[in-house]
């Protein structure tokens, strides 16, 4: 197991480079110059050339990635050209709310989705699987931000429950938390119901009932375990998805996080701090795909033993 | 379910191709006596801020939001199937660095990538479906290099290539036209998410620009207006949802008639 582990995390480091070379030349094709955005009315073009070495930016793209690989793996990200500051200091501000949100999605989206996907499976082909498949697939084809637009207009504006914009409380997580977490719901009760299915018609089961186990034991403890494995293979690729939706929700919500930083620094072409919410987000894919690959190690004992 | 999803998808193209005909009004006739005005007989489904017919709107949105999702799929499709049989017919190192590539690529959230490469070929709607297809090509290689590879140990390639057959002839003439079929059913499903995405990027501002009636965009200058006119969200979201509702039906359908599953494991 531990080997395994070992491994999996030595194989993060190129993954790493790989990312932040591609993200690195990526930035730096974008058309427009952030220097001239920063140029005041009446500057000269001996300013330009000035600002333009102050920030690195006259070097060649190699060596300014190296410069900049260099600093970032020292926790130096740069400063954001546009709001003077640390890139740092703004995501470590605003990590902690797509944190909360991804979190909080997280959960209602495995408890909901393995909840449904159980009770269709287990009621199979009756109402109650057909209205959960339905709930399920609307769940994978609404857009998100409309679905975030909707319910702000039907729990914030109609009702009034909740505040239409606005992060820090409980209040103000809810509708954030349900919208991205519905779409995740709905896959992952497709894939739970399934899977359980799948399960169903094993001759192990079959088996089980022979030797005499009731049916609750057989679905909790055999089916429902085995059918999980897929769902933890969902787990990992959910968290990027979860952070791709956090993107568009912290805009239509208006809520901080390391989404709305990265979209309005697209807008204003702030660089240094594109790349370093992008590689941050890229990395978090990655780091969650690197857990569910453990979780699942761990779960299925024949991937387990294999290191031993 | 397929007949619904066939049926949506059906109402789809043909609102598309008609558009013109079935604009009860033109979609950029604006109209400064009748802004924000709710659903009525005149405009069965409201106007928008600048007084404009919603219903043209979204009826000529259908039209750019196909033609959006057909051709980037196609994008996508096309980088995958390329890079998805080089992996999988020549194996080795080249396999290793394409099938990690994918892989990477595969595993990022579409709408960061999509983001990203709008934000260096700029906006507008040729720029938005090219970067929809260098996001979503990465599902489809990996398709198309296991399908290969499961097919490569075919005795009908061992007899293909005992007659002598090429690379070029094996691979075109008989790996790739017998791994079309789960090509097909996720291209389906793609079509309905590569909608998704046009409508978020334009909806974040970085897709199709105003005046272009694209539903991401319609919404986009809505939300300013949520709370007096919420139509002009609600409206365009509806008729993505049944889009992509319909495009899902149609490949859930299309993997029963096609039977993919039973034939991978086969």
């Amino acid at each position: 197991m531990w080997t395994y582990i070992l491994r999996r995390t030595l194989l993060l480091i190129p993954i790493f480079f790989i990312i932040s070379v591609v993200v690195f030349s990526l930035i730096h094709m974008v058309p427009g110059d952030p220097i001239d955005s920063l140029l005041g009315p009446g500057s000269t073009a001996a300013d330009k050339v000035e600002l333009t070495k102050a920030y690195g930016l006259d070097k060649s793209l190699p060596v300014q990635y190296l410069v900049w690989l260099k600093k970032f793996l020292t926790g130096d990200m740069g400063q954001s050209i546009i709001e003077k500051q640390p890139v740092v200091d703004m995501i470590l501000y605003n990590m902690p709310f797509t944190i909360n949100l991804g979190l909080a999605a997280l959960v209602i989206s495995f408890f909901l989705g393995i909840f449904l996907g159980i009770i269709s499976a287990a009621f199979k082909n009756t109402f109650i699987d057909h209205i959960s498949m339905i709930f399920a697939l609307l769940g994978v084809t609404v857009p998100a931000f409309w679905l975030g637009l909707i319910l702000m207009l039907i729990f914030s504006v109609m009702l009034g429950w909740f505040p239409v914009s606005g992060s820090g409380t409980l209040q103000s997580l809810i509708l954030p938390a349900v919208t991205v977490g519905l779409g995740g719901a709905g896959l992952i009760a497709r894939i739970t119901r399934v899977s359980m299915l799948e399960m169903f018609n094993k001759q192990f089961i079959l088996l089980l009932y022979a030797k005499g186990l009731s049916k609750k034991v057989i679905t909790i403890k055999h089916i429902f375990r085995n059918a999980l494995m897929p769902v933890i293979t969902i787990f990992g690729l959910r968290l990027g998805w979860i952070l791709g939706g956090a993107v568009t929700i912290e805009i239509v919500f208006s809520r901080p996080g390391i989404g709305n930083m990265l979209l309005s620094a697209l807008y204003r072409r702030d660089y240094p701090v594109v790349q370093a919410s992008l590689i941050f987000l890229t990395m978090a894919v990655i780091i969650g795909a690197f857990i569910a690959d453990i979780m699942y190690a761990y779960a299925d004992p024949r991937v387990r033993d294999a290191y031993k | 379910m397929g007949v619904i999803g066939t049926a949506l998808i059906v109402g789809l193209i043909l609102v598309a191709i008609f558009a013109p005909m079935l604009e009860p009004y033109s979609f950029k006739e604006q109209n400064i006596e009748l802004m924000n005005a709710p659903p009525s007989a005149s405009h069965l489904l409201g106007t928008d801020e600048y007084g404009r017919d919603l219903l043209s709107r979204v009826i000529r949105g259908a039209r750019i939001s196909f033609v959006v999702g057909v051709l980037s799929v196609m994008i996508s499709v096309l980088i995958g199937v390329v890079i998805g049989s080089i992996a999988g017919f020549y194996g080795g190192a080249i396999d290793l660095v394409l099938t990690t590539i994918a892989d990477l690529t595969w595993s990022m959230p579409a709408i960061l990538i999509a983001l990203l490469l709008v934000a260096v070929i700029g906006a507008g709607l040729e720029s938005v479906v090219v970067a929809i297809g260098l996001s979503y090509w990465a599902q489809y290689a990996r398709l198309v290099r296991g399908q290969i590879l499961s097919l490569k140990a075919a005795v009908y390639i061992e007899a293909t290539k005992s007659m002598g057959a090429s690379d070029f002839i094996i691979l075109f003439k008989h790996l790739l036209p017998n791994s079309m079929s789960p090509v097909i059913v996720a291209a389906t499903v793609g079509v309905g998410n590569a909608i998704v995405l046009e409508a978020t990027l334009g909806f974040l501002g970085m897709g199709a620009q105003p005046p272009t009636p694209s539903w991401g965009a319609m919404m986009s200058s809505g939300t300013a207006y949520l709370f007096i006119s919420p139509w002009v969200i609600i409206f365009p979201g509806l008729a993505m949802m049944l889009t992509v509702l319909g495009f899902n039906l149609f490949g859930d359908a299309l993997i029963e008639i096609m039977d993919v599953k039973n034939k991978e494991s086969n």
